[in-house]
């Protein structure tokens, strides 16, 4: 290259290097306003957590007082008549804990085998348009599934699965031994199942596609099959993250409430107790959506607030439960970080 | 390149014959007669419609090292991974043509693609060991996969294997950490050590230094010359002087062709086709 031959522009050089040089006070204005900004919407979140403990510790102190936290949640009465008032959470604890218990039973393992159809044996033309349809499904309000399954699908379910697993095991096994309504914990397991299938199948796909090829490739060159490829590479590989999608399942199944009380039988009091797996019973969001219109008196009103601080705490264990799980596994899990 | 006493005692301890449980007939490396260990012939290979692999043919003799050379997008990496079927594996590829190993078609119609791979060993360009699984698992993780259970069988092939890899000596004391913890080196050598344990005839080696410093690179062509003596290795390599140093033979592919196939040193000093001599000496790729 001859000399020469890159010319400078004395006059725009200077213009440039005058903004160069000039103040900066302007931008940095503009940067503690965003830093004050996203400060702000940090601390949100921290003023609505302190927030809402506030009002519904405040709210069920009255409860507490009375039957005493363990009381409350050991108590099996509800009963709100004037002078003999006693509540208890226990039979919608189960209640909750059995519904959502039967929809990560049934839900999970569907979700993980639509995930794992979708990212390792569908060809790209079925994948994608099935994919589309599961985040469409995942789209659909609760309520909707709630009145499907109260018009239509208890039906069948009493008819081709309560009926014959009554008819078949109910003399053998207490579990089975009662006759079966449609209006019960096991339908609505399933119908909470069918509610977190599309959530979590579409979260237990993206971890299985972020598992990358060479992992595959690593367990193949072993000789491994397909399926034994899923199972030395892709599930250890993702475990964390399909962890993390089933506890949200689990999660979205414990508060879910419009649904529930449609079909789960809305029992009241120690028959709430689901002692087989037809019962009718009752979960604490549900009992808190029958009753909080008609709360005659303020310790009910308590009460009802009482059960939310206790579904409040028992989403709280599961998540914090999850995260202790998951940071164990990611410890000697991908990429080596710490 | 001479064998180091020190090395040389290595090698006779990962030899496959130590094992009662192998089966396998295992050819004595100084005493047999060069044979035929590999013959490729005219394979054919594509990527969706993207032809990749154009009708090569070759054959690779027992005991040896074979580069395959060429500059990005020749080909040389999906012909190795042709051998072992793995190329198959990625979606919309296909592969056709005759892959022989000892007198057997892989590509028979009664050949199944897993078998195959476990006669044919693989290290991949990144490292890739199993994140979740400690050192001893990862290297075990063939053996348990082919149903082997006997724990005292397994402890040996581990330490055979690490040692035929030369991560023995760094790793002896925590065989249960997990193996993401090891530097880039040591992974790959871990990996050479998970292909190891398979006790395969043949090892493919796709760019394996091209992650690696140099230092790294150096143990891995050291180990590749120790490691011929019991198996037959074909090694992918966009580095010239990797191949020079570490191959007898070369094959030179150019846009998914062969164009030429002849001892390492003949490629390097007297290359029959003007392409050949073109890019080893850096005109071009």
């Amino acid at each position: 290259m001859t000399s020469g031959s890159v010319h400078i522009n004395t006059d725009i050089k200077k213009k440039v290097s005058s903004f160069l040089v000039g103040s900066n006070k302007n931008r940095r204005f503009g940067d503690k306003l965003f830093h004050g900004l996203v400060f702000g919407t940090a601390a949100y979140t921290l003023f609505i957590i302190v927030i809402v403990v506030f009002s519904v510790g405040a709210g069920s102190i009255k409860i507490f007082s009375q039957e005493g936290f363990i009381g409350f949640v050991t108590g099996t009465a509800w009963n709100a008549v004037e002078g003999r008032e006693s509540y208890g959470a226990l039979p919608y604890i189960i209640g909750t804990l059995m519904s959502s218990g039967i929809a990560l039973l049934i839900g999970v393992p569907m979700s993980m085998g639509v995930a794992y159809f979708l990212v390792e044996m569908a060809p790209s033309r079925v994948s994608g348009p099935l994919s589309f349809i599961i985040e469409l499904l995942a789209a659909v309000p609760s309520i909707i599934y709630g009145l499907w399954a109260l018009f239509v699908f208890r039906f069948l379910i009493k008819d081709w699965i309560e009926t014959p697993l009554y008819n078949t095991l109910g003399s053998y096994i207490p579990f089975f031994n009662q006759a079966p309504f449609g209006l019960d914990v096991f339908t609505a397991g399933i119908v909470l199942a069918i509610m977190i299938i599309p959530i979590v199948s579409s979260i237990s796909r993206d971890v299985m596609k972020a598992v990358p090829d060479s992992q595959r490739e690593a367990a193949y060159s072993l000789g491994a099959t397909r399926w034994e490829t899923s199972r030395m590479a892709v599930f250890p590989y993702g475990k964390s993250g399909l962890l993390g999608a089933s506890i949200l399942g689990f999660g979205r199944a414990v508060g879910e409430t419009m649904l529930v009380t449609l079909i789960i039988g809305n029992a009241i009091g120690p028959s709430a107790i689901p002692t087989t797996l037809f019962s009718q019973s009752q979960t604490l969001s549900s009992l808190i959506a029958n009753e909080f219109n008609e709360a005659s008196s303020d310790l009910q009103l308590s009460a009802l607030i009482g059960l939310g601080a206790v579904l409040l705490i028992i989403t709280m264990i599961i998540n914090i439960g999850a995260r202790i799980m998951v940071s164990r596994m990611v410890k000697v899990s991908p990429g080596g970080r710490e | 390149m001479r064998l180091s006493s020190s090395s040389n005692e290595e090698v006779t301890r990962y030899s496959p014959q130590t094992s009662d449980n192998d089966k396998r007939v295992v050819v004595a490396p100084a005493t047999t007669q060069t044979k035929i260990k590999l013959s490729i012939q005219n394979v054919n290979a594509w990527f969706g419609k993207k032809h990749a692999v154009k009708g090569v043919s070759l054959e690779v003799k027992e005991n040896s090292v074979t580069a395959f050379i060429g500059p990005s997008g020749c080909g040389k990496t999906t012909l190795l991974r042709c051998i072992n079927r793995m190329h198959e594996m990625t979606p919309n590829a296909k592969a056709e043509g005759r892959v022989i190993l000892d007198g057997v078609d892989v590509y028979d119609k009664s050949s199944d693609p897993a078998m195959v791979k476990r006669r044919i060993g693989m290290v991949f360009q990144k490292p890739n060991p199993f994140p979740t699984m400690s050192i001893h698992d990862n290297v075990a993780a063939g053996l348990k996969l082919n149903g082997i259970r006997d724990k005292k069988l397994i402890n040996e092939v581990v330490e055979q294997s690490l040692k035929g890899a030369a991560l023995w000596d760094e790793v002896r004391n925590d065989l249960h950490m997990p193996g993401m913890g090891l530097s880039g080196g040591q992974q790959q050598r871990l990996c050479l050590a998970r292909a190891l344990a398979m006790q395969p005839e043949i090892l493919l080696m796709d760019e394996p230094t091209s992650a690696l410093d140099p230092i790294a690179s150096s143990k891995i062509e050291d180990l590749v010359q120790q490691l011929k003596e019991h198996l037959t290795i074909i090694i992918v390599t966009h580095n010239m002087q990797q191949a020079a140093r570490v191959s007898e033979q070369t094959a030179f592919m150019y846009l998914g062709e062969l164009i030429e196939y002849n001892p390492t040193r003949d490629i390097f000093k007297n290359p029959q086709k003007e392409l050949t001599e073109k890019y080893i000496s850096g005109r071009f790729g």
